[in-house]
């Protein structure tokens, strides 16, 4: 709740001097140091109104978290095959039970998008931001009684360097050279090259925090960890309930709840109908279409945010005709952003200007530093010219896989891009075997990222030219120099420069389009509070709802 | 007698060869399908270095018929297998998602089947009759619309307004009546589609056997129209209404997954798409073996009902 929508009593009263009364009356409730009763008659004498008066009272109420009740999640992204083990996660429902609920990491992602310390309580890096030290939060106890010291942490860490492993994590992990337990309460990192962006990477849902079994493994099997629920029953992709745990190391400060039920509902109109039933307290991934149902409904009330989950359509710069600049350029610029943003996504997202760092993150962009792009279909056809090309016909290979409505998306560009003279037809491919098939195998096709929470992540994995999963075959030797500077640099001016103008190059010069930035839509009711300003990293307040909601 | 115990026999025979032919397809299916658990599972994390990881250690680096045989030595043995990607039998998982399944299965046919039986029944008692004719275009409707938009529309009505649960997600420790409570949508929402075929199959028969010279006799005799039908015609009648509810009960047991989904119904039939989704081979072969048995098996019984329902087939000339 941002302060605008906050009831002011001073605001019903005339004179100056009581208003200045109110005011501090107010504030001084606000702050505690005087009771509701207090507040209430002493509003009533200065010629409050009650109900101006109990306003102000349910609200700060309402601020206050509360401890108890249950909270019943209904999430999408679980399946009958979800393990426990850390390296094995996938999805929103097996993040939002393991790293939300049970494992907590070392470091988690605060609100406004910083790293903020979870199991690990500080850090200091060292030697060019090779070497990083972190302290260990002292006390914390595993759900077995089991006190964390440095082993657990190293050998969970250690758990997806391992090849044989074979953990989704392997690649958050991979700049890592040793990690060592440094006294009970420290572990020392040592990089292969320097990285000020650790103590993020350290919050990927990969990297929980699972007890050591003593000879190098861990024990993720029992789903014990050191986080603010435990695991009681767990049905995997159906089902999972989980307890408060008594001594969880910020009791009190987070995690109100008695328990969790986490529910796997994939379908979208069984998620609305359970939470306009009240059948769950909450739902993640609302489709645009059916947002404004939301709305209509009862108790119910819609949340919004916008990370970097983005929409893509790469551009393999490797093969004809999309090798040249100007070719990749021209239908940059035959793409009516604010229409697919408008017809395709409802609204809900923010603009793209072809380059993969979004809304969270730290050294995106501004407009002033990187215009944005619109669509132009006279410039599409100057660059279609400098190609030495009149005219051009190109395939776009979507599914909804790629992203939802990327057919559409397909064919709406296909009418905008008849200005320019370019010819697009429209593939429509399986949804099955796409991401085998389709993309990074057909010249131009559509694909989504959920998004990486620092720069140098979502460069390094997709527009590095070296990069495993590089999905516009794309080589800047110049982008890729100043990738390797920029992870290392300390100076944050300095570093901000280096990302800008890494963003410019990957806007002039790269495979990608990028139309639009999705937001995540969701939906909780009334007898849940939810803080004014909630996490963007993740979904469900970063997957952290269970910590950071309570019940009204 | 003994005609009826070789006919079983060589029934029985014929169905574990269709399994066993079906075993093999379903296995080849899987296998053309493209990706497998490995690439699934590290999505677009997928590096070579670890789907070779994980493919060694699920044993999916060996050749395609080592595994099947590997998996057919199993089945054999009563060994369902492991399932791929949690590492744990198959039978554990399986067992609760066949319960549920059955469970709705037989819910949904103690409304189904006596209801399509005796609308069946008086329809062709008043046949052309306005009731004969309302019966029959509401149960044609209800066929004609696609399940989960049967399903919503309960949901619509039934649900939202609070009168029953949007959700059937029983689980083991769910009390009997409480699941008969959380599945009554999901069971009405089956009935509907299931109701038609039934009641059209035994209007049809009964007034096919209506036909005959001997209810003419009857007729003629006096006696009365409702105990022709139910004393006369129904029981020459047994056969195709026989074969046609177990049609229609194997469908029940198979096909239910939309509305599994629908209303968040933990049964066999999600088990399978996440099977399929997953490249987790064993649990689709598994899954589709079950399924498959229960075809073989219930058309295995209707046959031998329709025989023993039939003079002439009973007794040999």
């Amino acid at each position: 709740m941002s302060n605008s929508d906050k009831h002011d009593i001073s605001t019903e009263v005339s004179d100056k001097e009581t208003q200045q009364k109110a005011k501090s009356l107010q504030a001084s409730f606000m702050s505690g140091k005087i009771n509701r009763r207090d507040f209430v008659a002493t509003s009533m004498a200065l010629g409050v109104s009650l109900a101006g008066a109990t306003a102000v009272v349910s609200e700060v109420e309402a601020a206050t978290p509360k401890q108890g009740g249950r909270l019943r999640i209904g999430i999408t992204g679980g399946a009958t095959s979800d393990v426990l083990d850390p390296g094995k996660i996938l999805d929103a429902y097996m993040i939002n039970v393991s790293m939300g609920q049970v494992r907590p990491n070392m470091t988690k992602i605060n609100v406004d998008g910083s790293a903020g310390g979870d199991l690990a309580e500080s850090w200091e890096p060292s030697n060019g931001a090779k070497t990083w030290k972190f302290n260990l939060r002292k006390g914390v106890e595993f759900h077995n009684g089991k006190t964390m010291d440095s082993t657990d942490v190293a050998d969970s860490i250690r758990y997806h360097t391992i090849e044989a492993n074979g953990s989704g994590g392997s690649g958050v992990v991979s700049g890592i050279a040793s990690i060592k337990e440094d006294g009970k309460d420290a572990v020392i990192i040592e990089l292969n090259e320097g990285n000020g962006d650790l103590p993020i990477l350290l919050s990927d849902y990969h990297l929980n925090i699972c007890p050591s079994k003593g000879d190098g493994n861990i024990d993720w099997e029992s789903g014990i960890g050191a986080g603010a629920y435990t695991l009681e029953e767990h049905e995997p992709g159906v089902r999972t309930l989980t307890k408060k745990f008594a001594n969880y190391y910020n009791t009190g400060n987070e995690g109100y709840f008695d328990e969790i039920e986490t529910l796997g509902i994939s379908d979208p109109t069984a998620r609305l109908a359970a939470l306009s039933t009240g059948a769950v307290d909450a739902i993640n991934n609302v489709p645009q279409k059916t947002a404004s149902r939301l709305k209509s409904m009862a108790n119910v009330k819609t949340l919004i945010s916008t990370g970097n989950k983005q929409a893509t359509m790469p551009m393999l710069c490797d093969i004809d005709p999309y090798t040249d600049q100007n070719v990749r350029n021209a239908m940059k610029h035959i793409v009516d952003r604010e229409e697919l943003l408008d017809k395709i996504f409802f609204g809900y997202g923010e603009l793209g200007n072809d380059s993969p760092v979004g809304p969270a993150n730290y050294f995106r962009a501004t407009t002033d530093e990187l215009p944005q792009r619109q669509y132009d279909p006279e410039k599409a056809k100057y660059y279609l010219k400098q190609a030495g090309m009149s005219s051009l016909s190109v395939k776009f290979h979507a599914a909804d896989t790629g992203f939802t409505g990327a057919v559409d998306a397909g064919a709406l560009m296909r009418e905008s891009a008849k200005a320019a003279g370019i010819d697009i037809e429209v593939v429509r491919e399986p949804n099955d075997g796409y991401w085998s098939n389709v993309w990074m195998v057909k010249p131009w096709s559509a694909c989504y990222w959920s998004g990486r929470p620092t720069e140098d992540w979502i460069f390094s994995q997709i527009y590095y030219s070296k990069a495993d999963w590089n999905d516009t075959h794309w080589n800047n030797s110049g982008f890729d120099k100043l990738l390797v500077e920029a992870r290392a640099e300390t100076d944050e001016a300095k570093r901000r420069d280096m990302y800008v103008e890494m963003q410019r190059i990957v806007h002039t010069d790269g495979g990608l389009i990028l139309p639009a930035f999705l937001s995540e839509i969701m939906g909780y009711r009334t007898n849940i509070s939810v803080p004014g300003k909630i996490a963007n990293n993740w979904e469900l307040d970063g997957h952290l709802c269970s910590r950071r909601w309570w019940r009204a | 007698m003994s005609k009826v115990i070789t006919m079983i026999i060589k029934r029985l025979g014929l169905g574990i060869l269709t399994l066993l032919l079906l075993s093999l397809l379903i296995f080849l299916s899987v296998e053309a399908l493209p990706g497998d658990l490995a690439e699934t599972i590290l999505g677009q994390q997928a590096t070579p270095e670890n789907v070779a990881a994980i493919r060694k250690e699920l044993g999916l680096d060996l050749p395609a018929y080592t595994r099947y045989i590997n998996w057919l030595g199993g089945i054999l043995q009563g060994d369902f297998g492991n399932s791929l990607a949690l590492k744990k039998p198959i039978s554990g998982l399986i067992a609760p998602r066949l319960q549920n399944t059955l469970f709705l299965t037989l819910y949904t046919a103690c409304i189904a089947v006596p209801l399509a039986l005796m609308l069946g029944m008086v329809a062709s008692l008043f046949r052309n009759s306005f009731f004969d004719r309302i019966s029959n275009t509401t149960a044609l409707s209800a066929i004609s619309m696609p399940e989960f938009f049967v399903g919503y529309v309960m949901i619509y009505f039934f649900a939202l307004s609070g009168y029953f649960p949007s959700m059937a997600n029983i689980n083991p420790n769910t009390p009997f009546f409480d699941k008969l409570y959380l599945c009554f949508l999901p069971a009405v929402t089956l009935t509907l589609v299931v109701t038609a075929h039934m009641m059209r199959m035994t209007r049809a028969a009964i007034i096919n056997v209506l036909a005959l010279p001997y209810i003419e006799m009857a007729n003629l005799k006096g006696v009365k129209p409702r105990r022709i039908i139910v004393h006369h015609a129904l029981p020459n009648a047994v056969a195709p209404i026989v074969n046609v509810v177990a049609l229609n009960l194997a469908y029940l047991v198979t096909g239910v997954v939309i509305v599994e989904i629908v209303f968040v119904f933990p049964g066999l039939g999600q088990l399978m798409v996440d099977g399929v989704k997953f490249r987790d081979v064993p649990v689709v072969q598994a899954t589709a073996l079950i399924f498959a048995t229960a075809y073989v098996g219930l058309n295995l019984l209707a046959d031998i009902i329709s025989t023993i329902t039939n003079p002439r087939l009973m007794r040999q000339r």
